[in-house]
Order: structure tokens, then C-alpha cells, then sequence
């Protein structure tokens, strides 16, 4: 473990949460001209690298939070943002169209990042998905590539110098892993609730470093591995009918919809 | 002399690599394996969801089956028609589906059977090990599928399914994870394949189960159950989710949840429905005192019919149901128990 404990924290800009996604005429993808902000799995995993941050003060360790980007300029504003929650420097892996950057792409990116580094870390902490692709994967793809041990949809972290404890949600319940630094966590909803970025942390944010690197500093092919041939919207629902009382529902059920 | 042997040799081998491609080119269709999911012995459903879309492709299929002891689990997928072999490995860390583990057996699997497809259920297991192999071997993995088109195409919801995206890989080799609920699971019956024990592969043992606690509960598993009855912040406590489970036992139901209602307390986190819960699709889904935000409505929007008990008659969960009731839950559950 170095010294400090360094958590490097992946954060993506997406389409905001509360949106509703419309496909674009060309039916190409969808509409991103639209609010866009922190993945909300990510905001959990920078609140957390920040809990963590906020223990080990408690216990006199120094932690360094690091927060990185791959897109657009505009995520710099997502970055700004965790600078505001409290990570304490970033990185901007500037990529010239997010809308095709796949996670195979920004994990090779991450572990090149990690490779080229001085100032290694010991820890990255991932949402376990981004909730415009929701492919789930890159967390995992980075630890299979920096050949660290995972510990995906964690709903509890512990760590205790090199030991890590970790609680995940699975089908069914709960489970608990233990394993060593160097490792990656993806965050589950139920980790913590992460916090609003106040006022003052906001302009002190805009303050903090925050490196600018290019894919080609890093020697990565960011070029999709999966074409998109086509987004459709979804098969529309035929809903909305309301009945009256409880016993046209079951009539209903019963001989209409024949489910019961 | 050394010289000649060595280019003698470099000739052989890429005789017999021509050959082999040759070989797989003249065979129809994929040459899928099917990394199969079990727990407490027995296989788990997304499993036989998978391998209907495995079959889909057409070509052989190879199920993997790793655990403390594959032999019965091997057995028993070895009955389902379109299962052209069976391949086991044995070790206790991949009896917890320890992700570094199982992902080298992936890669030792792979590297030795050159497979075209490897598929496996979109559950927990198969999220958490396919990416890690994938990135072992340096594929893109294709997530969540709901539909495959050939070989190298598949569709695939995104942004919480109100999207519906078609894609088409690059990589010679093509990882899949499969929405269960999306394709009908194969049933057992008209296969006999062979089952042959994999190399020992190295363990990486750098990760150790500590333990679980799994929800116990007698009715049906809620991904695969036909009649879901749903709970959300309108239960207004998790005292109050008794009234589901009285309607869910009358009617054989699983009862699942709304975000709100796993983050007031009300249930296990487990039971949630939603774009980061569970995904669902029965035949029936009553959704009680459940809003109907984006997140949730994309955990179960393709259920075949959906009521909606609410009583506030302007919630979006309205738009989307069959069959909408505007009343207190409170009173129209206990009703709705009573006269089913």
C-alpha cells in the first residue's frame, strides 16, 4: 500500500437520470441534447472514496481521491463535481465522441493511466453500471486487466490496511468477499447516500488540479469494437384503462386478460 | 540443419492451424459455450433462458460446468436437446463463483477449444465474471441481450430500456450475456451429451468467500415466478407488505419492490424491481402503491398484463398499466385478497 492510500475514482457524464431518452429521427441513437450529470452509481463511489478519505483522517492515514474522466470537454464539468464532493485532483482522458466510447475502450484507458502513473493507486472504486449503456462491465474488464482482484455491486467496504472486506448484493441476498490491495470495487445503490456539494466546495473545486491527457498520450485505440446498426424506441404499451372497483378488476383478470 | 527443422515444424503448425479454421468454417453455424450457473446443486433458471438463445445461433453447444462437485449439475444439463458436450471443472472457489477464479477457467477453456460464442444468464455471476474474461482476452462483451439476430448481431435495451439498440460485433469471438426473460427456457429432455473433465486451470486465490445471507422465502423466485404482486412507498411500512404476501400466497405469487420501498427498509433489497434490480416479465404484475419512475418501469414493462393500484390517478405507472385502479391500497388489497 503506498502512502497515502490512493483511490482512483472513474466518473462518466451521462444523460440525467429523471430524462426520459427519445431515439433520434435517423434512428442512430438517442437524443443527447438533453440535461446531462454524474452517473449516479459514480456519485456513490466518489462519496464513498470520500468516506473513506474522512475515516482514515480519524486514524491519521492520509488519502488521495482522485477522480477521472474519459469524454468529451464537457466532462470536466462531471469532474468539477466530484472535485466538489471532495476528491482532490483530476484527470481529463479527453476522447473526441463519448457516444462511442465503449467500456473495453476506457478500461484499456484506465489501465494504461495506471501503468504510465507515478502515483499509483491502491484502490478504484467504479458504479457498477452507467445508466445510458448499462453495460456493467467495465469495472470488471479493468480488474481483469490490471489482474486485481474485483468486488462488484458492493453494498458494505471495509478496509483494514491491506485487507478489504467487502458486502455484495447477488441474486437471492448478500455476500461477503475478502480479498487484498491493489483491488477494484463497483458501488451498488444501497453503499451509501452520497452527499450535495455545497457552496464554498464548489468554488473550492474550481481551484483543484485537473489534468488534461488524450488517448494517443496513452497509446489506446479507442475505436469501437461494436457497431451500433440501429436504436428503435421500445414496443409501446397499450395502457392506461381504468376500471372502477375492485370487483370489475377481478372480472376483468379473470376473463379479459385471463390471468387469473 | 537446426534451421531446416525449425521452418519443417512453423509448416506443420501452420498447416494444422489452416486446417482447423478450415475445419470450423465447414461446421454449421456457432461453436458456442454455454458457462452454466448452479447453485445448491441445482441449475439456475437464467441458465436454461441462455441456452435457448445460445440455440438460437445454431452450431454446437458446450456447457461449462464449474463447482465443488460439477457431476450431478453436469448430468443434468447433459439431458437438454442441443447440448453437444459437457465439460466440468472442479475446485470450491468456483462453487462461490469467485469472479478471478472463474475467469481464468474461462480463458484456459477458451484458449484450448477456440470457441466462437460464450454465453451465459445477465444474473449476478455472469455480470460480475464475463467482463473479467472478456477483458482477459481482449473482447468486447455483448450485455443484457433480448434478442439475437445471427451470429454477430444482437439487440439490446439501453438507457433503462427506452431504447432498443441493434449491434453488431467486431471480435472474432463474440461473450453474451442473456436477459432471462426475454427468451423461453429450454426444457430438459433429448440430449445425451458427453462430459469430459477440463485441465486443472490455475487458481488465481487471491479472493476468499466469507459468507452469505440469502432471503428465504417459500413462493416462487421472482425473476421466473408467472404473477408478481410489487410494493412500494405507498406501503408506508414493512408491516404493511403482509397484505402483499396474503394476496401474493392466494394468488401463488413472488412480490417484488420499488427502489423506495428497499430504501425506507420496507423489504430486502433483493426483491427490487428496476433498472438495477431484478428484471421481470410474468404473465401477471400488480403494482401496488408503486409511482411508476423510468428506473422501476424498466424491470417490468414487458410483463403481459400489468395493474396498477394507486390512488393518486395522475402517477405514470397508469400509462403503462392494463388495468388501472384508483383507490387506497389499503382498502383494495384486503378487498382484492378476499374476492380472489
Amino acid at each position: 500500500m503506498s502512502n497515502p492510500l490512493r483511490i482512483f475514482v472513474p466518473v462518466k457524464r451521462v444523460v440525467d437520470f429523471a430524462v426520459k431518452v427519445r431515439v433520434n429521427p435517423a434512428k442512430t441513437d438517442v437524443d443527447r441534447n438533453v440535461k446531462h450529470s454524474m452517473n449516479p452509481f459514480d456519485e456513490i463511489a466518489v462519496e464513498e472514496a470520500v468516506r473513506i478519505k474522512e475515516a482514515k483522517k480519524a486514524e491519521k492515514k492520509e488519502v488521495e481521491v482522485v477522480a477521472i474522466s474519459c469524454g468529451t470537454a464537457k466532462a470536466q464539468e462531471t469532474l468539477r463535481t466530484a472535485l466538489a464532493m471532495g476528491a482532490d485532483r483530476a484527470v481529463h482522458v479527453e476522447v473526441k465522441d463519448d457516444a462511442t466510447l465503449q467500456p473495453l475502450a476506457v478500461a484499456k484507458l484506465l489501465k494504461a493511466f495506471t501503468d504510465k502513473e507515478e502515483k499509483k493507486p491502491d484502490l478504484f472504486i467504479l458504479g457498477k453500471q452507467a445508466i445510458d449503456d448499462d453495460a456493467n462491465q467495465t469495472g470488471q474488464m479493468l480488474a481483469g486487466l490490471l489482474n486485481w482482484p474485483q468486488t462488484t455491486f458492493a453494498s458494505k467496504v471495509t478496509i483494514e490496511n491491506e485487507a478489504l472486506k467487502v458486502t455484495r448484493e447477488i441474486d437471492g441476498g448478500l455476500e461477503t468477499l475478502e480479498t487484498k490491495i491493489p483491488a477494484i470495487i463497483t458501488t451498488d445503490l444501497r453503499l451509501n447516500e452520497p452527499r450535495y456539494a455545497s457552496l464554498p466546495n464548489i468554488m473550492k473545486a474550481k481551484k483543484k488540479p485537473l489534468v488534461k491527457i488524450t488517448p494517443e498520450d496513452l497509446g489506446i485505440d479507442v475505436s469501437p469494437r461494436i457497431q451500433t446498426i440501429k436504436v428503435e424506441e421500445p414496443a409501446k404499451r397499450e395502457g392506461g384503462r381504468k376500471v372502477e372497483s375492485v370487483d370489475e378488476l377481478v372480472d376483468k383478470l379473470k376473463n379479459e386478460a385471463k390471468v387469473l | 540443419m537446426s534451421l531446416s527443422i525449425a521452418t519443417g515444424l512453423r509448416a506443420i503448425r501452420q498447416t494444422s492451424v489452416a486446417f482447423g479454421r478450415r475445419g470450423y468454417a465447414a461446421a454449421a453455424g456457432a461453436n458456442t459455450l454455454l458457462l452454466v450457473e448452479h447453485k445448491d446443486g441445482a441449475i439456475t433458471g437464467a441458465t436454461l433462458n441462455a441456452l435457448t438463445a445460445a440455440k438460437a445461433m445454431g452450431g454446437n453447444i458446450t456447457a461449462l460446468v464449474a463447482g465443488e462437485a460439477p457431476e450431478a449439475v453436469a448430468k443434468a444439463i447433459a439431458e437438454f436437446e442441443g447440448v453437444s458436450k459437457v465439460l466440468t471443472a472442479s475446485d470450491a472457489s468456483y462453487e462461490k463463483n469467485v469472479a478471478e477464479d472463474l475467469a481464468a477457467l474461462l480463458v484456459a477453456v477458451q484458449e484450448k477449444n477456440a470457441f466462437s460464442h460464450i454465453f451465459a444468464g445477465h444474473t449476478a455471476v455472469g455480470k460480475n465474471v464475463i467482463p473479467r474474461a472478456a477483458a482477459l482476452l481482449d473482447v468486447a462483451p455483448i450485455s443484457d441481450i433480448i434478442k439475437v439476430e445471427s451470429e454477430d448481431t444482437f439487440v439490446r435495451p439501453i438507457f433503462a430500456g427506452n431504447a432498443i439498440a441493434t449491434v453488431k460485433s467486431s471480435d472474432a469471438l463474440k461473450f453474451v450475456t442473456v436477459r432471462a426473460t426475454a427468451f423461453e427456457s429450454a426444457v430438459s429432455g433429448g440430449g445425451a451429451a458427453a462430459v469430459e473433465t477440463v485441465a486443472e486451470s490455475p487458481k488465481v486465490g487471491v479472493t476468499q468467500w466469507a459468507g452469505e445471507e440469502i432471503q428465504k422465502s417459500d413462493r416462487p423466485e421472482l425473476a421466473s415466478a408467472k404473477r408478481v404482486i410489487s410494493g412500494g412507498r405507498g406501503m408506508k411500512s414493512g408491516e404493511n407488505f403482509e397484505l402483499l404476501y396474503k394476496l401474493a400466497d392466494k394468488i401463488g405469487a413472488a412480490v417484488g419492490a420499488s427502489r423506495a420501498a428497499v430504501d425506507a427498509g420496507f423489504v430486502d433489497n433483493s426483491l427490487q424491481v428496476g433498472q438495477t434490480g431484478k428484471i421481470v416479465a410474468p404473465e401477471l404484475y400488480v403494482a401496488v402503491g408503486i409511482s411508476g419512475a423510468i428506473q422501476h418501469l424498466a424491470g417490468m414493462k414487458d410483463s403481459k398484463t400489468i395493474v396498477a393500484i394507486n390512488k393518486d390517478a395522475d402517477a405514470p405507472i397508469f400509462q403503462v398499466a392494463d388495468y388501472g385502479l384508483v383507490e387506497d391500497l389499503f382498502k383494495a388489497v384486503p378487498e382484492l385478497t378476499e374476492k380472489l
